[in-house]
Formats: C-alpha cells, sequence, structure tokens
C-alpha cells in the first residue's frame, strides 16, 4: 500500500518509518545532550510491574467508544479496574435494566438502550484536572453525561436538541464552567422536512455550552448556531486565549453525499474559535432567541438512588451574527480532528488529518489579527482570518494523517499519526521534530496524564491503536483493540506496555491516584435512603398488592432474603421486587433473579434499593437467589415465589425470613390468619 | 495522709472523669476480608464499634456462629456504671479533701473491689457472647469451640484474630487504680516506709485531729495516727 501525497509516493510501513528514523536523528541535535533518564536500566518490565496489593500511579479513563461505557484503568500496569456503564444497558449491574435506572437512558426519542461514547473530559479547576467528575459524550443520540468519581456512577445525562452527532464534546473550560457539546452533522435547524439536496440553503451546526459545576443542575446555557459544516473536536483556551474555546470543522465544502472524496477537497478547513466569555454577555443582553423543542435531562437522586426525568422544552439559542465578536474562523489544513492547547495557552495546534504539515496557531496573533480586523473574508458573515496572520509556524515533515496533540509541560507536544502509525515528539516554537516511536497499529487519540491542562504529568504517553493485527492471539474476525504506553521522561519514547482494551477507546484521561483514591465512597448510607419501597430493616420487609401489581419489600442481607418465601402471586399480575440491600459495609454488594426474568439481574450496593419487575409465565414455584457471591452461606441465599392460577385467592403472604423463626410455620400461620380474615 | 498522697489521690479521682470523654476498652478483629480493621469500644455507658456500622457488621458476622446479638441495651450495667465512675470521682475528692487516713483506709478498699468487679463483670460478659450459643440455629458449628475474646491480650477465633486492650478510659482507670492502691499500701505501711508520700505531714495530722477533735471532749490528748 502506498498514499500519494505532496507529488511523491510513500511506501508506508518500512520506507517511512526508516525516512522517519533518519528525520528523528537528523533534527534532535539539542535534545541529543541531556541525560537519557527515560528507564532504570531500560527495563520495562520493570516500570510496570505494580506488586501484588501495591496500587497504580494514576487513574485513567478511556472512552469504550462503541460499548457506549468508560474503561477504568491504572497506569502503569494497564490493569483494568472497572466498567462504568453510562450510554449502554449493563446487564452485569442492572444499570438502564432496573426501575430505578431505566429513567436515566431516556431520551426525547425514547428509552435508548445504547450510544458511542467518544471522548472524556475531567473537571477542572483553575485549569487543572480536579478529580470531581468525569464527563462524557454520546454520539448518536446527542447528550453529555456525568460521572461522579466518588461512587464511579453514572449521576446526570443531558440531551442535547438540535444536535446530531454529538462528537466535540465534553470539552470543558477551565473552571468546568462549561461542557461543550457540537454537531458532527448539520442537519436543518429547526430539523423539519425538506430536500437533503438542499444542504447548503437549510442545514446548519449548532455548539452549546452547557453548565456544569452544579451536580444534578446542567443546563443548556445557549447553544450558537453555526454554518453547516462538520465540527469535529475542540479544547478550551486559557491564559491568553482565557475565554476562547476552539473547534476544528471540516466538510467546510458542505457536501451532503459521499463526504470522503466531496468534503475532502478544499486545501484548508478551519478552526472555529469561539470566545464564550463574549457570547455570555450577549446572552445577558438579551442577543439570544428561545427556540422550542424537547429534550430530557436525567438525574440520579442520591437519596432515593432512582432516576429523575426532566423534560425542557426550550432552548436559547444565539447567532454569530447578533453577536459581532463571538466567532471567528482559523483556516487550518486540512480537514483537521484535533485541536489541542498546549499548556501556556498560546499554542493550538490542528490535527490535519490529510495535511502533510501539523499547523500551529498563536493565541496572540489571533488576537491581535481580530484587533486590526485583518480579515480574508466572511462565511455566512463570520469572519476569516487569514493564516499567515494567526499562524505561529508548521511541523514539516511530522508523519501521515496527524489527528492529536498532547503536551508534556516540559516544551514538548506529542502527535499521534493514524496512517504512518506513530507518536512524533516535537518542540513548541522551533517546530523541530525531536523524536517518533511506532505504534501497533493505526493510533487515533494519544493522552498524557494532564496533557490538556495547564499542569501535564509528564511521565507517560497513552496510545489508543485502531488495529492490533498480529499483536495478540487472534479471536476470530473481531480483534481487541489496544493501548500503548510510553515513558516520555527522557529524550527518547520507550514503549513500556502493550495492553488490551475493552470496547473502541477513542480518548482518555488520567488523573494522578491520590486526587481521587481517599474520596470514595465505601457504602450507601442506609439512614439516608429514601427510595419509596425502602426496607430498612428485616422489620420493615412486607407485601402488598394494587391491582395487578404486587410490590415485595425485600431485604437482603448475609446471608438470606427476608422474606424468602412468597405467596399469593397469581398468573397475570406483575411482582416488583424492590431488593434492599442493608448491609453497611465496603464490598458487599448482593444481587437477585428470579427464574424467567425478562431483564437483567440485579446487583445491589450496600444501603441501595434495586427493583426487579417480573412478569411470572407459568403456574408453579419459582425460585430466587442471589447472584453475588456474598459470603461463605452465599448459595444458601434463596427463596421461592408461588404463582397461583388466576382467582385462586391465595392469600398474599410473605414470611419473615429471619433467622430462628421457622419459616414454614409462618407462612402457614399467616395463611391460616388471612384464611380466617375472609 | 499527707499533702502528696492526697494530692494523688484527687489527681486519680479527675482522671476517672475521663470516663466519660474516651472508650474503656477497645476489641478489635483481624482477618484477610477486613484488611482495614472492624472493631468494638467499649464506653463507660454504651458498646460501639471503632467505626459507625462495626458494631452492625460484627453482629452480621457474629450470627453464623450463632453469637447473641451485641446490644447495649441489653446490658444493665451500661446504665449504672457512670453513677458508679461518677461517685467514685466525687467521694475520691471528698476524700482527698479530708486527708484522713482511716477514711480512706475504708474507700480505697471499696474502690478497688469496685474496680475488680467491674473486670469481673466484664469477662462474665465475654464469658457469655463467647459461650452461650444458639447451636440450633448457627450455620457454624464447631464442637467445643467457644468464641469467647480475652479479657487482654490477642486470640484466633476461626477466621479472626481478636485484640482486646485497654483504651484511653482504661488506662485512666488503671492509672487510677494504681494511684489508690499506691497509696492505701503506704498508708498501711505508715512510718515503716521510707517514703515522704506514706507519713502524714503537719497537715494530715491536723486533719486527723480535726476530725477526732470533733467526737472528743477538748483537752483530751491524742495519741497520733502514727501511735496507732
Amino acid at each position: 500500500m502506498s498514499v500519494r501525497l505532496n507529488g511523491r509516493t510513500i511506501g508506508y510501513g518500512a520506507v517511512a518509518m526508516a525516512s522517519a528514523v533518519v528525520l528523528a536523528y537528523a533534527c534532535a541535535p539539542s535534545a541529543a545532550k541531556k541525560p537519557n533518564t527515560a528507564l532504570v536500566g531500560g527495563d520495562a518490565a520493570q516500570a510496570v510491574y505494580v506488586a501484588p496489593g501495591k496500587y497504580d500511579e494514576f487513574y485513567a479513563f478511556l472512552s469504550g467508544g462503541f460499548n457506549g461505557q468508560v474503561g477504568v484503568y491504572g497506569l502503569p500496569s494497564g490493569r483494568l479496574l472497572r466498567l462504568i456503564p453510562v450510554f449502554s444497558q449493563h446487564a452485569e449491574n442492572g444499570w438502564g435494566y432496573t426501575e430505578e435506572t431505566k429513567g436515566m437512558l431516556e431520551t426525547s426519542y425514547g428509552f435508548v438502550p445504547w450510544d458511542d461514547l467518544h471522548h472524556t473530559a475531567l473537571s477542572q479547576t483553575d485549569g487543572v484536572d480536579d478529580g470531581r467528575w468525569l464527563f462524557v459524550n454520546a454520539n448518536n443520540t446527542p447528550r453529555v453525561a456525568r460521572v461522579d468519581l466518588t461512587t464511579f456512577n453514572t449521576s446526570e445525562i443531558i440531551e442535547i436538541p438540535n444536535a446530531a452527532g454529538n462528537h466535540a464534546s465534553p470539552f470543558i473550560t477551565p473552571g468546568t464552567e462549561y461542557a461543550v457539546a457540537s454537531t458532527r452533522f448539520s442537519v436543518p435547524i429547526p430539523n423539519r422536512d425538506m430536500s437533503i439536496a438542499d444542504y447548503k440553503k437549510g442545514f446548519k451546526g449548532s455548539i452549546s455550552f452547557i453548565t456544569a459545576n452544579e451536580p444534578g443542575k446542567m443546563r443548556i446555557a445557549f447553544q450558537l448556531i453555526v454554518p453547516g459544516f462538520n465540527y469535529d473536536l475542540a479544547r478550551a483556551g486559557k491564559g491568553p486565549s482565557d475565554g476562547w474555546m476552539f473547534f476544528t470543522s471540516y466538510n467546510s465544502e458542505q457536501a451532503n453525499t459521499l463526504l470522503e472524496v466531496n468534503a475532502s477537497k478544499n486545501d484548508k478547513d478551519f478552526i472555529a474559535a469561539i470566545n464564550w466569555k463574549k457570547a455570555e454577555q450577549c446572552v445577558a443582553a438579551g442577543k439570544g432567541r428561545t427556540m422550542p423543542t424537547e429534550y430530557l435531562h436525567n438525574v440520579m437522586d442520591d437519596f432515593t438512588h432512582s432516576a429523575r426525568v426532566e423534560k425542557i422544552t426550550s432552548v436559547l439559542t444565539l447567532e454569530p451574527s447578533a453577536c459581532p465578536g463571538v466567532m471567528y474562523y482559523l483556516p487550518t489544513p486540512k480537514s483537521p480532528h484535533g485541536a489541542d492547547v498546549d499548556p501556556t495557552g498560546e499554542f493550538i495546534v490542528g490535527g490535519g488529518k490529510l495535511a502533510t504539515v501539523i499547523p500551529v496557531h498563536s493565541a496572540k496573533k489571533m488576537l491581535a489579527a481580530i484587533e486590526k480586523k485583518d480579515f480574508a473574508g466572511d462565511l455566512e458573515g463570520i469572519p476569516v482570518l487569514k493564516y499567515e496572520s494567526v499562524v505561529a509556524g508548521e511541523v514539516k515533515n511530522a508523519g501521515l494523517g496527524p489527528l492529536h496533540t498532547e503536551f508534556d509541560g516540559k516544551g514538548y507536544a506529542y502527535t499521534s499519526f493514524f496512517l504512518s502509525s506513530e507518536v512524533v515528539k516535537w518542540k513548541l516554537g522551533t517546530w523541530e521534530v525531536v523524536d517518533r516511536v511506532p505504534t501497533y497499529y493505526s493510533v487515533g487519540h494519544l493522552m498524557i496524564p494532564g496533557g490538556a491542562t495547564r499542569k501535564p504529568a509528564g511521565k507517560y504517553v497513552l496510545a489508543m491503536n485502531k488495529i492490533t493485527k498480529d499483536r495478540y492471539l487472534p479471536t476470530g474476525p473481531e480483534l481487541t483493540q489496544s493501548a500503548q504506553l510510553y515513558n516520555i521522561e527522557g529524550d527518547k519514547m520507550k514503549l513500556l506496555l502493550d495492553f488490551p482494551t475493552i470496547g473502541e477507546p477513542h480518548y482518555a484521561n488520567a488523573i494522578a491516584a491520590d486526587v481521587i483514591r481517599d474520596k470514595q465512597k465505601k457504602f450507601y448510607s442506609l439512614k439516608e435512603n429514601r427510595h419509596p419501597q425502602l426496607a430498612r430493616s428485616e422489620r420493615e420487609t412486607g407485601i402488598s398488592r394494587t391491582g395487578k401489581a404486587v410490590h415485595v419489600r425485600m431485604a437482603s442481607l448475609r446471608s438470606h432474603f427476608s422474606p424468602d418465601n412468597i405467596e399469593g402471586v397469581e398468573l397475570g399480575d406483575t411482582v416488583y421486587f424492590h431488593v434492599t440491600n442493608i448491609e453497611q459495609d465496603w464490598d458487599i454488594p448482593h444481587g437477585f433473579s428470579v427464574i424467567g426474568a425478562n431483564m437483567s439481574e440485579l446487583l445491589i450496593m450496600p444501603g441501595e434499593t434495586r427493583t426487579l419487575r417480573w412478569v411470572p409465565k407459568r403456574i408453579g414455584v419459582h425460585p430466587f437467589y442471589c447472584t453475588d457471591f456474598c459470603s461463605a452461606l452465599h448459595q444458601e441465599m434463596q427463596g421461592y415465589v408461588r404463582v397461583s392460577p388466576a382467582g385462586s385467592g391465595v392469600a398474599l403472604v410473605a414470611n419473615s425470613g429471619r433467622v430462628g423463626q421457622n419459616v414454614n410455620e409462618t407462612v402457614a400461620a399467616v395463611t391460616a390468619k388471612a384464611a380466617a380474615k375472609k | 495522709m499527707s499533702r502528696l498522697a492526697r494530692l494523688l489521690v484527687a489527681i486519680a479521682s479527675i482522671a476517672v472523669l475521663g470516663v466519660f470523654a474516651f472508650p474503656l476498652w477497645r476489641v478489635t478483629l483481624e482477618a484477610p476480608q477486613y484488611p482495614e480493621g472492624i472493631g468494638m469500644l467499649i464506653h463507660v455507658n454504651t458498646v460501639g464499634g471503632v467505626n459507625e456500622h462495626d458494631l452492625q457488621n460484627i453482629n452480621g458476622l457474629n450470627h453464623y456462629i450463632g453469637m447473641k446479638k451485641i446490644e447495649p441495651d441489653a446490658i444493665p450495667e451500661l446504665r449504672f456504671m457512670p453513677w458508679i465512675a461518677g461517685a467514685i470521682v466525687v467521694t475520691g475528692l471528698a476524700v482527698a479533701a479530708a486527708g484522713r487516713r482511716r477514711l480512706y483506709l475504708v474507700w480505697a478498699p471499696l474502690v478497688l473491689a469496685t474496680f475488680a468487679a467491674g473486670m469481673y463483670d466484664f469477662w462474665r460478659w465475654e464469658y457469655d457472647y463467647g459461650h452461650d450459643l444458639d447451636l440450633e440455629h448457627a450455620a457454624i458449628k464447631i464442637p467445643g469451640m467457644a468464641y469467647q475474646p480475652p479479657l487482654f491480650g490477642s486470640k484466633q477465633l476461626l477466621n479472626f484474630t481478636a485484640h482486646s486492650y485497654p483504651d484511653v478510659g482504661g488506662w485512666l482507670l488503671i492509672g487510677a487504680g494504681t494511684t489508690y492502691g499506691l497509696v492505701l499500701v503506704c498508708l498501711l505501711l505508715g512510718r515503716r516506709a521510707p517514703l515522704a508520700l506514706c507519713r502524714p505531714d503537719d497537715a494530715g495530722i491536723a486533719a486527723d485531729a480535726l476530725a477526732r477533735g470533733a467526737r472528743r471532749p477538748l483537752g483530751t490528748p491524742h495519741t497520733g495516727v502514727n501511735a496507732a
């Protein structure tokens, strides 16, 4: 295979790598003087070995892509610590199946059990990751979610109206004022029945600013309605670019078919620079327009342990024409993906995936050009700056297909190259390439812990790869994706570890473990539980009927359910098992399932209540049991539900299941008592 | 009593007040599943967990071996122990203020006996919890096995190692008891003891004299405490 680029044919693979190595040596005279501290004795195994019982140095959050989840890994070991279900139902713990959590996946399109989760962003304070929350996006049915990092649970999801393909999302401003969400697809706004061929006449993009700093209170503060391009990735400014947000865009051709060709014609597309502080002023001055629409905001209530679904029926939109100075276009070659701002906030690096150079814009030059109105023209009223007036430099001959750049805080940038499968290290200011390492293969994004913030921890870079072919034992047609960890402390990047990942990680964040580790919630307080069907102790358990609905209020603790013998359910009833785990101890979840349940199990954390809905299909006696190996007598943790024919009049009873009671006698006694009442 | 002896008795009695602020005893359990530890604190008026839910969790674990639930409400001693402690403080200060040897010789053995009875009572409760098992409903039954934690020290109980030691309040009581005992021995030895602590000083003689004087006609010669 080869690609024709810049007038010469480059066979990628050996030839490209050979030339790259020559380039790297030729370009790295200054860097070579520093002592190589990359690794003690060059022993990669030692550098990633975390001894049993020891902790990793970093928590890494890798988006799961098409699995709709987040994978939490320890670095440098690459050990998978947890999967956090966000936009996808997760049968393992009942997320999106239980009565309490189903609401979290409700949208204006109804219940959506899956999404494509591309990007992660940690909350920030003063431009530094603070470890309070992780924000993630849903690409397909546009949404942004908040994950609480004291519980590692999804706590809030907001839908984005007037959006299609929520890709440039959820990038964060330095004080977590906003998480942004912008459209990949431009669509008619408001959406309506029109010919796709009329794209240029009515299709628009939208860029939403979502308030993010208060848990449970995400709101779309305002939404900019922008020219109908594809918007891709974003990054907030800081320092000289503080108050700005940079979004890459492509398809400035405004093609509506065969984009692979039709959207790749222009030599330059744009980075949109948006002055969000200006937008705030315009909104405050009443320049926005309220548009009727419909979208949902779902919040997990900390006390009822249940989703609260709120429908919102309008959104405040802002046209750039109504707010001069809010938006400018920076010409950027070519179909850029990443828009990455260095730790000082001065440089904005465009990852032009079809470009032959890495263009770097200067925030100061941009501000000066805006001041002087040094414009090349305008696009739908939005000023376009001159490339020469804003560019600080170009990294030449870096590689093929630059996508994403992160920074080490020591003056170097690291760019991933999808086509040439490599990570390239270059120097800010001189724009010279100083090192390059291969990835295996086709790296998409890369990540340095804090690499997008004011204070990167420049110790590791993690490359996330799309293709693994011969890297692991093969597993049929579908192979794992992978991540590669490199040490970047020395002049030369050193490959330390290659590990398979869950889903398809597109993006990642990592943060020093101690920022998060000691804030972990160990269990939910039973005292604070306000679930309407809570059983705080075995005494509060019981059973009741409302028409055809039977509610069982159940407690679980080591090693039994209370009640564990239930009678009086009839065919045609719907049974709700409301199970409260009444333990108050760390790492003691209980599970629950009943034969033939048409949903997942329940996995109930101590102090939490979860509900399994069960429609019995057959007459007879049906077992249920604890599905989490909770204790030595887990296998004894079980019970029965008797299902009788409709109208049979068997008394509705549930025994206490308490130790010391003869359960059969209890049921018999209650049955007799109920019968006597009749 | 010497000034020093009275001062020591007063300090020891004030130290007994510490039982209202600090736990008396700490029983902790160690097992592989509880790397963070789990334990109980015995206070003068209640029994609680080292961490908020420890007692509940210990009761949860104990039900497997048929042990009764440890419920503070079921232990009547916890209701009157604060009064006893309070009485020791008040009477101890009064005895120190009076400075009378004979009074102390009555008071101190009573207090020390109370302490001993308390320890015996604690041991009885441990014995009771460890032996009086509901074997009919216990999941784990090991013939001959009892689960009595030690009064002082460590002991292996199935997968748990139980450690039982005084906490701050307990050490204060031990300190007070030791002080009371030393003063008692001193006063009993009297002049034979080489320490000034043990001999009455002028103030002590005067106190005894005053007390006796109230009961005797004026002018009756007193022989002094130490002549007794």
